[in-house]
C-alpha cells in the first residue's frame, strides 16, 4: 500500500510543454511507467507532445486546451502544475474547478496573495492540493509525481513527510541505506500558505497498513510542527501511533531573515527551531540533531 | 522587500489613508528647506532606516547622552539642529545589531496632538491562511512584549478572502480598539483602506504602531512599517523603485542579481547548497561539529553553471571564509552542472582555502567525474556527515 498515489494514478501535466514540465514528465514516464496521460496548454489543445530523451523517448501524450477536457478524455485523477509563478494559482484553480482529486504544484515563487485565494477555493471543493514550492510525491516502483530523483528510493515501510525538498531526499536515501525503504514520500513545500499540512499526511500514514514508521522533517517558521505534535499526542491517546523520527532545519538561522523558503522565517519571537523540537519530543518523536542521521534515528525509534 | 517609513506613508496616502504632513530628506543640504516648508510649531525628525526601535536607539558618533533616532522639536531651529546632528550618523537600535545602520535619509514630520496610541497590523495568518488584522489598545509599545505579558489585549480579526472586509469586521476592529464617535466613524473608511492597500500592493506585513486618535477625535497613521511579498514583485513594478540598496548587505545584493538566496553570517565556513532546507541543515551540522557557518546559500533548483560560478565567487569574496563546503543532493539540480560551475569558478578566481565537495542524486557520477578529472585540490566526501566533519577538520585543524 501507499498513500495518495500508486500505480493506477493517472496524471495530467499543467505546463507540460515548457522546459521544466517536459524534463520531469520524461523522467516520470521512465520511472516504472508512471501513468502520465496528457498535458494542458490553453493554446496548444489538439497537438501531441513527444518525449525526446531517456527511456521514455518516443512516448507521445495528447495535449488538451483545458483541464476539464483533459480529465474527461483521459480519466485522470491527478494533476501536476509546472506553470510559472504568475499563472500557477490560475492553473490550480482551473484544476479545482475541474474537480481533479489530487493537485500537486511544484512551482516555486507563487505570491502569497494568490495562495490565500487558492486556499479559500479549496474549502468545500473535491480537491486536495500538495504544495506549492514542493518536490511532489513518490511511491516507490509505482508512481512519481514531481521532481524527486527516483534512483534513491526503495519499496519499503517508511512514510516520509517534509517541508523541504532536498531534506526529503536525505531522508529517503538514508532509509534506503538503512534497508527500510519507503511507502510514499510527500514533500508538502516551503511556503507559508500551502495546500497540505503535516497533519493531513500524518493522518494518511497512520491509516496506511504498510507504513510501519514515519519520518517528519520540518523547518523554522510558523507553527505547523507544534500543531502536528499536539495532534499526534491526541491520536496516540486513542491508540493511533507509529514510531517516528524527526528533524528541524534552521537551528542556526538568525531571526527575522527568510531562509530561502518563503515560509522559513523566525518572526515576532515565534517559529524558532527549539520550540518545535521540544513539541515534537513531547509527542514521542525521536528528533535527530543531525540531518545525516535520519535513518539511524528512525532505527532507534523503531527499537 | 522592506521600504522606509516615508515611502510607506506615501503609498498609504495614495489609498486615502490619513497621515501627517511630512518631507523626506535625502541630502544634508536639503534639511533647512524641508523644515521651512513645514507649518510647525512642532516638528518630528525621524531617522529612516530599515529597523525598528529607532526612538530608543543611540548614535555611535554622538555622546552617550545624546537624544535618539526620533526627535520631537519645538521650533524650526531646533528641528534643523537635530536633523543636522543625526544625518549621516550610525544609529544602533535593538534590531540593527551592534554595527548599527547609517542614517542616509531623514523624514521631517508635522507634530500631532495625540489623545491615545493604538497598535494595528495586517499580516498573513499561517494557521488560518487568511489575511488578518491584529489590533490592540497598547499602541507605541513593543507588541511582542504585550503579546507575551497580556495576551488578552491582542485581538485578531481574520478577513474572509472571497468576501473581503465587511461591516462586521470593521465593527469588531472598532470594538477591539475601543473606538467611539468620530474615531469609530473614521474606522469605517480607514480599516477597509488599509486592507485594500495591503492586498493590492502584495504586502506581507503592514504594521501601524502607533495608530493614533488625535485630540480632535480623528484617526491618523503615525508610523508605518511595510514589507512586500518578494514573490509578487513581478506584478508590482512601481514598488521596485522604492528599494534602497544601501540598506542591504553588499554580498546579498550581488547574490540577488543572480537570483541566489544568500544570507551573510558571522562564521568561517562558506556553504553552497541546493535547497533551502538542506542549506539550513548544512549550517546546523557545521555548528554541530563545532564550527560556524559563514553564510546561508541556496543555489536553487534551476541553477546554471554561470549562477554556480557567481555563487562561488560571492562565497570566496568573504574574507572570513577559511573553508568551503559544497553540499548538493540533486533533484532538479544536476550534479554535473554544479561540478562545472565549481571548476569554472576556481579557474576564474583561484582557491586559497580548503574545499570539501559532497555530491548525491541526479547525475552524481558525471559530477564526480568532472571534479576528479579537474586538477582542483578538492576533498571528496561520501555523505553529509563525512562532509561536515572533513570541512570542520580542514578549517580547525
Amino acid at each position: 500500500m501507499s498513500i495518495l498515489i500508486n500505480k493506477d494514478t493517472k496524471i495530467l501535466v499543467q505546463g507540460l510543454t515548457g522546459k521544466t514540465g517536459t524534463f520531469h514528465t520524461e523522467q516520470a514516464l521512465a520511472y516504472h511507467g508512471t501513468q502520465m496521460v496528457g498535458g494542458i496548454h490553453p493554446k496548444k489543445g489538439g497537438t501531441t507532445w513527444t518525449s525526446e530523451n531517456g527511456d521514455s523517448k518516443g512516448t507521445e501524450l495528447p495535449v488538451f486546451a483545458t483541464v476539464k477536457e483533459g480529465k474527461a478524455e483521459t480519466g485522470a485523477d491527478a494533476s501536476v502544475v509546472y506553470v510559472p509563478p504568475a499563472g500557477a494559482a490560475a492553473a490550480i484553480i482551473e484544476a479545482i474547478e475541474a474537480e481533479v482529486g489530487l493537485i500537486i504544484c511544484i512551482t516555486e515563487g507563487v505570491p502569497v496573495r494568490d495562495m490565500v485565494n487558492v486556499k479559500a477555493r479549496l474549502q468545500d471543493s473535491n480537491s486536495r492540493l500538495v504544495g506549492p514550492n514542493c518536490p511532489g510525491l513518490l511511491t516507490p516502483n509505482e508512481c512519481k509525481i514531481g521532481i524527486m530523483p527516483g534512483t534513491i528510493f526503495k519499496k519499503g515501510s517508511v512514510g516520509v513527510v517534509s517541508r523541504s525538498g532536498t531534506l526529503t531526499y536525505e531522508a529517503v536515501y538514508q532509509t534506503t541505506m538503512a534497508g527500510l525503504g519507503q511507502t510514499t514520500a510527500v514533500g508538502i513545500g516551503g511556503d507559508p500558505v500551502k495546500g497540505t499540512e503535516f497533519i493531513d499526511v500524518l493522518d494518511l500514514f497512520l491509516d496506511d497498513a504498510e507504513t510501519e514508521s514515519i519520518i517528519m522533517i520540518g523547518e523554522i517558521g510558523g507553527s505547523a510542527e507544534e500543531e502536528a505534535s499536539e495532534w499526534l499526542t491526541e491520536q496516540a491517546a486513542k491508540g493511533r501511533k507509529k514510531p517516528m523520527a524527526g528533524f528541524i532545519a534552521g537551528r542556526t538561522a538568525p531571526p527575522g531573515r527568510t531562509m530561502g523558503h518563503a515560509g522559513a522565517v523566525i518572526s515576532g519571537g515565534k517559529g524558532g527551531a527549539e520550540d518545535k523540537i521540544t513539541a515534537m519530543e513531547a509527542a514521542g518523536i525521536v528528533v535527530s540533531p543531525s540531518p545525516a542521521k535520519l535513518g539511524e534515528t528512525l532505527l532507534k525509534a523503531i527499537g | 522587500m522592506n521600504i522606509h517609513e516615508y515611502q510607506a506613508k506615501k503609498l498609504l496616502e495614495g489609498f486615502g489613508i490619513p497621515i501627517s504632513k511630512g518631507e523626506p530628506v535625502l541630502a544634508a543640504s536639503d534639511i533647512d528647506s524641508a523644515v521651512d516648508s513645514m507649518p510647525g510649531p512642532v516638528y518630528v525628525v525621524k531617522s529612516q532606516i530599515h529597523a525598528g526601535g529607532r526612538g530608543k536607539g543611540t548614535f555611535k558618533e554622538l555622546a552617550a547622552d545624546a537624544k535618539g533616532g526620533v526627535r520631537v522639536s519645538f521650533s524650526a531651529d531646533e528641528a534643523k539642529a537635530n536633523a543636522h546632528e543625526m544625518f549621516g550618523k550610525t544609529l544602533v537600535t535593538q534590531q540593527t545589531g551592534p554595527a548599527g545602520k547609517q542614517v542616509n535619509r531623514l523624514y521631517i514630520e508635522d507634530g500631532a496632538d495625540i489623545e491615545t496610541e493604538l497598535y494595528l497590523s495586517i499580516l498573513v495568518d499561517r494557521e488560518t491562511s487568511l489575511f488578518s488584522f491584529v489590533a490592540s489598545t497598547e499602541g507605541g509599545m513593543d507588541i511582542e512584549a504585550v503579546a507575551h505579558d497580556t495576551p488578552e489585549k491582542i485581538h485578531t480579526v481574520g478577513i474572509d478572502t472571497l468576501k473581503g472586509i465587511t461591516d462586521a469586521d470593521v465593527e469588531k476592529l472598532n470594538k477591539a480598539f475601543e473606538l467611539t464617535g468620530v474615531a469609530a466613524e473614521d474606522g469605517k473608511t480607514l480599516f477597509p483602506a488599509l486592507y485594500k492597500a495591503f492586498v493590492e500592493s502584495d504586502m506581507s506585513l503592514l504594521e501601524v504602531n502607533p495608530l493614533v486618535v488625535l485630540k480632535d477625535g480623528h484617526l491618523r497613521v503615525l508610523d508605518a512599517k511595510v514589507s512586500f511579498d518578494g514573490n509578487a514583485m513581478f506584478r508590482q513594478a512601481a514598488l521596485a523603485d522604492l528599494r534602497d540598496e544601501t540598506e542591504e548587505d553588499e554580498k546579498e545584493l550581488e547574490a540577488s542579481k543572480y537570483d541566489l538566496a544568500y544570507i551573510a553570517l558571522d562564521g568561517d565556513i562558506g556553504c553552497m547548497v541546493n535547497g533551502a532546507g538542506l542549506a539550513m541543515a548544512t549550517m546546523d551540522i557545521i555548528k554541530l561539529y563545532g564550527a560556524e557557518p559563514a553564510n546561508f546559500l541556496d543555489v536553487g533548483g534551476g541553477a546554471t553553471t554561470e549562477k554556480v560560478t557567481a555563487a562561488f565567487k560571492i562565497i570566496t569574496s568573504d574574507p572570513n571564509v577559511k573553508g568551503i563546503l559544497v553540499n548538493i543532493f540533486g533533484g532538479i539540480m544536476r550534479c554535473d552542472v554544479i561540478a562545472q560551475g565549481v571548476v569554472q569558478a576556481v579557474q576564474d578566481v583561484g582557491l586559497s582555502v580548503p574545499l570539501v565537495v559532497r555530491l548525491e542524486g541526479t547525475k552524481v557520477k558525471e559530477g564526480k567525474d568532472i571534479i576528479n578529472n579537474s586538477d582542483l585540490n578538492v576533498i571528496a566526501a561520501d555523505d553529509l556527515d563525512d562532509a561536515a566533519q572533513k570541512i570542520v577538520k580542514a578549517v580547525k585543524g
